[in-house]
């Protein structure tokens, strides 16, 4: 199995053909998705625990402190510590709750995670699904997860729950629309929706670059739209704590309370990286168009790496949005949907129309 | 037209804001040196309170076992919550007159808010406020303290 750190393609492919030589075909397709599933889980869990680790550090910079400093070196080991105690918590059902629902919320919530994740290109053939309309997929799937938060406050009896989940719903549906038009402004300017072809139209400059003003407009009204999506702060209103002490998961505790805020943070995640993807060029190294040199030192970096730096530095910027910003209303939070952001965003979409056909874009 | 100049200027100018109060918390994150956590524990013996830190009240005694203080009360009444006691003798000064001095300070740390009251109160400076904040004891009856030293006397020349 040859191993190349720069394109992971001719890795799986051999790992395929050595599968096949071993085992009948359906076997085969059985173990790779086995492989999948478990790499997922295991991402999804070691990257959820690092994305809250890392938030109660950026959160405690952000204030003048220190954050977990105790477990561990650093703290390290303080979320690790956290999720063993959620594990070992009573699982408390309200007395009049409706019991499938109840059950079944946090599991749509995490199903609609996993399914946004399994587009994402990681790096050169790192990526599971590669549907030709991979952005609408996203677009699609991500909103299945406002499902799960309905039912969980309608299902809780709890008047928080209920408020908390009905100010989601009203939230994500509005901001699903600048989510799904900012993405059009860019499936304009690289003419597919298909994630690699996307990725690999950003090879000499990212479209963040590459489509100047309305590529940057659409970029901010992304990360917006995208916090907004993902009911972090200052969109946090759906389980704002000072209002409705914890919004739609009030009622859930142990590892069901778990999936919400594992869930929460992973969205975070699948946010930053289609902004990284679709904005900032993927797994694709920085390059300018005459630094021939520069474009060389840039390559030798490998493109997970390059993937997980800009992912990294887009969570960073939400989370400076979450620990600088107050929280709005609900009004307000219409009033910028429906009065700022949709019609700026169609504008937009005109202008991007008019840079692509005058071939003004770099 | 004008509504919509309007419009624009307001688009332009939250955006504004929201980079300044950005600008605001970026300077925090970038600059971790100027964290105010402290590692308690491990610094305790580096660590340095601020000065006008009040951990607990104090008598100033100078080198000959004297204080300031002439056992006039007031910081006794001016205690809110009654964490001061005056216990007054008199004594005889030399040219043969009857005196008031203290006797004992009585000073309940377990009562004192802190409030800096007798401090300000004080007419000659006599208490001041301690740096010291480790004060948890086995015993309640430990925090009860007289702040007066034993065998000291009042410093010449303090006007009564």
């Amino acid at each position: 199995m040859g191993f190349n750190i720069y394109d992971f393609s001719g890795m799986t492919h051999n790992m395929h053909l050595w599968f096949l030589e071993r085992m009948s075909p359906t076997a085969t397709t059985i173990v790779e998705w086995t492989i999948i599933g478990v790499s997922y889980m295991l991402f999804v869990a070691l990257f959820g625990l690092f994305l809250v680790y890392a938030e109660r550090k950026v959160c405690a910079a952000f204030q003048q402190r220190l954050g977990p400093m105790r477990v561990g070196y650093w703290g390290l080991l303080q979320t690790i510590a956290d999720f063993i105690k959620l594990l070992m918590k009573e699982l408390i059902m309200p007395k009049s709750a409706d019991r499938f629902l109840y059950n079944l919320a946090p599991f749509i919530v995490m199903i609609a995670t996993f399914l946004a994740m399994a587009v994402l290109p990681f790096a050169k053939g790192l990526q599971t699904l590669d549907f030709d309309i991979g952005i609408f997929y996203v677009t699609a799937v991500s909103s299945v997860g406002v499902i799960g938060i309905l039912l969980a406050g309608w299902s809780s009896n709890n008047k928080y729950s209920l408020i908390g989940a009905m100010r989601s719903g009203a939230q994500i549906l509005s901001y699903e629309l600048s989510v799904s038009l900012s993405l059009v402004t860019i499936i304009i300017l690289a003419g597919s929706m298909q994630l690699s072809v996307v990725v690999e139209s950003q090879r000499d400059s990212w479209f963040l670059f590459k489509g100047h003003i309305p590529s940057l407009i659409a970029f901010v009204i992304f990360l917006i739209a995208g916090t907004a999506e993902t009911n972090r702060g200052p969109f946090d209103l759906a389980e704002a704590e000072s209002e409705l002490t914890a919004g739609f998961h009030t009622e859930y505790s142990g590892i069901k309370f778990a999936f919400f805020f594992l869930a929460e943070y992973i969205n975070m995640f699948i946010v930053a990286a289609m902004a990284t993807t679709v904005f900032l060029g993927g797994w694709m190294p920085l390059h300018f168009g005459q630094f021939e040199s520069f474009n060389h030192v840039m390559d030798f970096i490998p493109p997970l790496v390059w993937f997980f730096m800009k992912v990294l530095g887009v969570i960073f910027l939400i989370m400076w949005f979450k620990w600088t910003f107050p929280r709005l209303r609900v009004d307000q939070i219409l009033t910028l949907e429906w009065k700022y952001l949709l019609p700026i965003n169609l504008v937009n979409i005109l202008l991007m129309c008019l840079v692509v056909l005058t071939k003004f874009h770099l | 037209m004008n509504g919509l100049f309007q419009y624009i200027s307001t688009v332009f100018k939250s955006v504004k804001s929201l980079l300044i109060g950005m600008k605001i918390t970026g300077k925090y994150v970038f600059t971790p040196w100027n964290n105010v956590t402290q590692q308690y524990p491990e610094n305790r013996d580096t660590l340095k309170m601020f000065d006008r830190f009040r951990g607990e009240v104090i008598m100033t005694h100078n080198e000959n076992n004297e204080h300031l203080c002439t056992g006039c009360g007031i910081c006794e009444i001016n205690c809110p919550n009654g964490s001061i006691e005056i216990i007054s003798k008199s004594i005889l000064t030399e040219d043969g007159k009857k005196k008031r001095a203290i006797d004992q300070h009585i000073y309940h740390l377990g009562m004192c808010t802190f409030c800096n009251l007798c401090v300000k109160a004080c007419p000659t400076g006599a208490i001041v406020m301690g740096q010291n904040f480790e004060h948890s004891v086995w015993d309640r009856s430990k925090l009860t303290k007289v702040l007066n030293q034993p065998g000291s006397k009042i410093a010449q020349g303090v006007k009564e």
